[in-house]
């Protein structure tokens, strides 16, 4: 286990290609363990990148290329000899749309844990529960869990997504929009559990919504075109920001 | 003299409208026709005895068991290799000039008339290899001529399957094969079983392709050796060497009648599994 | 453990690719392998545009049977493209939705009607017609065009409906704004931007008859003669290898794998052809 208020990922002199422009500029951000770190920035920004370089979801995409270095817990995730699928078991990933697997509740959260080569069933039903349970889902699935997940509704999908990621007991969690398609009533839900979930996991969350970063995040970073402008704070980044870009931006002059 | 624009759409429609229910009725009558001709000898004792005196009189059952033994056996063969090849090819590689020209290549075999087919499995598989006109002979070579639609059907299938199923596999830990096994290919099955079903008609029909590599020997098969005989083939004989016109309607009626169920199947199928989970 | 499962399978799936990609090259290299030395050996001239076909005597000229699929295919096409483009645009534009989720699987069942019925029917009612109304012997080009026209309309009808349903709402309800009637509509705008597909369904029908082989031996009437008419019987090149492939041997079996070339090439440029209509389409897009 990580101890509290130590550095979980640190990113060094991290830049991200599809082609020849690079995506991400020279990124250094340390990660604390067990806080939100909340990301902003306008779209095209390199937020969306930022965040899927850190479980190498990028890596699907032949034309895209790295440079630099992501240390988790102190090992490099880009190395070659670090397994990239057990890199996305500890570093889970909720995304931008609510994306069921076309299968049912009980399935959907399963899948990792079954991959991940757990099969004894009580065991299953516990994470089914428990993750349900984190995500402030249970109570409205508690009795359909083997209906499509399809039928949710997008709010009730989101969470869902949340509950899966939260079955692989991963360390650490990135949000990429989480709540971009939500109703308010579901924003305030997912913001809810995320809050309480701090307590035990690393939190990465991009959002184009500033005020969420305010309401949730520890610290959040600023990025623009492909680079980070400033990382600090939450406090200070909407009351006393040392860029004044960031100012501009947070204030909504732009973006 | 220009002809106002309500009067032309009222001239087309008709005569679009008289092209295709030509068509319909045309395609309708020689179902129709040979049913009516066929049914009529299509007896229980028909579909369970064996054939006698060449067809003449007599059932037509090892030629049923034929007819279904032989497609079987060529999806066996066809569907492992189409299924992998086609999984290959989406997920396992990126597009390169090598890919394209591999898809060229299958689609030409696709177009290719299945007399070829039957030229080169008679050749090949009969003489060559020395499998004699057997249910292995047409099996495989069978095989070879659905192998480029399995592929094709299933490459778009797999391709239809939303990128975002795969990165949420991916993201939840699964390997890429994982990913292929429990979400790419549960996803792309209707489009697979569709092209399994179309290929399935497709051989039941065939003719051509296997007349001269599995045969027509009416025994009932007991191995792979054996030759067999289809009611296609059948079909074509009685009716070519003017052996019994009464059991030859009867055959394509049977013939008729197996084809259309494999495709109502197919978009039962079809449908069924579309349904599901959306 | 789990890295290495991925190796053999990525390594298994490797090797089953290219087991059936050599499987199928396998089919294209033996026939060339058979049939290109013959056609060196004797020449491509006197291969092609000898009318003399006679393999007892050493004779191996194929031009009545270029002749012949050429003619048979052509006829197919001038009965089955004008009907099956008829019918694709009635069923997608006059005919309404409801009926349209029950017709359109029933021309698919069409199309797996077995090509030895078609021959059959042919034998059986339209030669005899023809043979009463038209004179000759009824067993004719003129008979196997019909039925192979007959055969291809549900590919036709098929793949025509599918591009036609592909140009997008805007097209049509952009034009009946203008004021345009749905007929103005159909020929002004949607075939324009259907016409690639339309014509690219056309293409490969015309694959499929000139590669027809059960059919066109039951009706066409198989003589090796370069037809007068459209009433005379003839041979075409893939009945000349159904009807002599049992028996063929040395020389006369090379000949009909030269015979399969022919075929093989025919076919290589239709399907290019269609490539390269569909591809323009997605260019101009």
């Amino acid at each position: 286990m990580t101890p509290p208020d130590s550095i979980k990922i640190a990113v060094e002199s991290l830049s991200a290609f599809y082609g020849p422009d690079p995506g991400l500029r020279n990124i250094n951000l340390p990660i604390p363990a067990r806080s939100i770190l909340g990301i902003i920035g306008p779209s095209g920004s390199g937020k969306t990148t930022f965040l899927r370089t850190l479980n190498r979801l990028n890596d699907l995409k032949p034309e895209s290329r790295i440079e630099g270095r992501v240390l988790l817990d102190g090992q490099d995730i880009y190395h070659p000899a670090f397994d990239v699928v057990s890199l996305r078991k500890r570093v889970g990933m909720v995304f931008a749309l609510p994306m069921p697997l076309p299968m049912s509740i009980a399935d959907n959260i399963t899948y990792g844990p079954r991959l991940a080569g757990i099969r004894n069933r009580a065991r299953l039903d516990a994470l089914i529960e428990t993750s349900l349970q984190s995500a402030f889902l249970w109570d409205e699935v508690k009795n359909r869990l083997s209906s499509s997940a399809m039928r949710l509704s997008g709010g009730q999908q989101q969470r869902l997504c949340l509950a899966r990621t939260l079955a692989m007991q991963p360390e650490v969690i990135l949000l990429d929009e989480p709540c971009s398609g939500l109703d308010p009533i579901s924003t305030a839900r997912i913001e809810e559990a995320l809050t309480l979930l701090k307590s035990q996991y690393t939190v990465v969350l991009v959002t184009n919504n500033t005020k969420q970063a305010a309401r949730v995040a520890d610290r959040t970073a600023f990025f623009l075109m492909g680079e980070l402008v400033e990382v600090d704070e939450t406090r200070r980044i909407f009351t006393i920001p040392r860029d004044s870009r960031t100012g501009d931006y947070v204030t909504g002059r732009f973006g | 003299m220009r002809i106002a624009p309500k009067y032309t759409q009222r001239i087309a429609i008709a005569l679009l409208g008289g092209a295709t229910l030509l068509t319909l009725l045309v395609l309708l009558f020689i179902i129709l026709f040979v049913l009516e001709k066929g049914l009529p000898a299509v007896t229980w004792q028909f579909l369970s005895q064996a054939p006698r005196d060449m067809g003449r009189s007599g059932g037509i059952f090892p030629v049923i068991v034929g007819t279904f033994l032989l497609p079987l056996l060529a999806i066996a063969i066809a569907l492992p290799l189409g299924v992998g090849t086609a999984v290959y090819l989406t997920e396992y590689t990126r597009e390169t000039r090598l890919t394209r020209v591999i898809r060229f290549g299958t689609d030409c075999l696709a177009g290719i008339p299945s007399i070829i087919f039957g030229l080169f499995g008679f050749i090949f598989f009969v003489v060559i290899l020395g499998f004699g006109w057997s249910l292995l002979s047409g099996g495989l070579t069978l095989a070879l001529m659905i192998l480029p639609t399995i592929i094709r059907t299933t490459e778009e299938a797999i391709r239809a399957v939303p990128n975002t199923f795969r990165e949420v596999s991916f993201s939840l830990g699964a390997t890429r094969w994982e990913t292929v096994l429990h979400v790419v290919l549960p996803n792309a099955l209707p489009g697979i079983a569709t092209g399994i079903m179309l290929s399935l008609g497709r051989s039941i029909g065939e003719t051509a392709a296997v007349i001269f590599t599995a045969g027509s020997a009416l025994r009932m098969p007991t191995s792979v050796y054996d030759s067999v005989r289809t009611m296609a083939v059948h079909f074509y004989l009685l009716a070519r060497e003017g052996i019994s016109n009464e059991n030859a309607y009867g055959t394509a009626a049977v013939l008729i009648l197996a084809v259309l169920g494999v495709n109502l199947t197919a978009y039962w199928i079809m449908n069924r599994f579309v349904g599901r989970h959306t | 453990m789990k890295w290495n499962s991925e190796t053999i399978v990525r390594q298994v799936l490797t090797v089953i690719a290219f087991s059936s990609i050599a499987g199928l090259l396998l089919i294209a290299l033996f026939i060339l392998k058979e049939g290109l030395p013959f056609i060196l050996k004797i020449g491509p001239q006197a291969f092609l545009l000898n009318s003399n076909w006679d393999p007892a005597n050493g004779h191996y000229g194929i031009y009545p049977m270029i002749v012949a699929s050429i003619w048979i295919t052509l006829g197919a096409m001038l009965v089955g493209a004008p009907l099956g483009v008829a019918g694709a645009i009635f069923l997608n534009e006059f005919v309404p939705k409801p009926a349209m989720r029950v017709i359109k699987p029933t021309l698919e069942l069409l199309a797996g009607i077995p090509s030895v019925v078609f021959g059959f029917i042919g034998v059986m009612v339209l030669a005899p017609l023809i043979r009463a109304y038209l004179g000759g012997p009824g067993l004719s080009l003129l008979a196997g065009a019909l039925i192979l026209g007959i055969m291809i309309l549900p590919t036709v009808i098929s793949i025509s409906t599918d591009a036609i349903a592909a140009v997008p709402a805007s097209y049509r309800e952009g034009a009946l704004a203008l004021g345009a009637t749905r007929w103005q509509a159909v020929h002004m705008v949607i075939l324009k931007a259907a016409r690639s597909g339309i014509l690219a369904s056309i293409i490969l029908a015309m694959g499929r008859a000139v590669g027809e082989t059960m059919a066109v031996i039951m009706v066409a009437g198989n003589a090796v003669k370069i037809p007068h008419g459209p009433l005379d019987s003839v041979r075409t090149l893939t009945a000349n290898i159904a009807l002599e492939m049992g028996y063929a041997t040395g020389l006369h079996r090379q000949a009909l794998f030269a015979t399969g070339v022919v075929l093989f090439i025919f076919i290589m440029i239709l399907n290019s052809l269609a490539g390269l209509v569909l591809r323009k389409k997605v260019r101009r897009s």
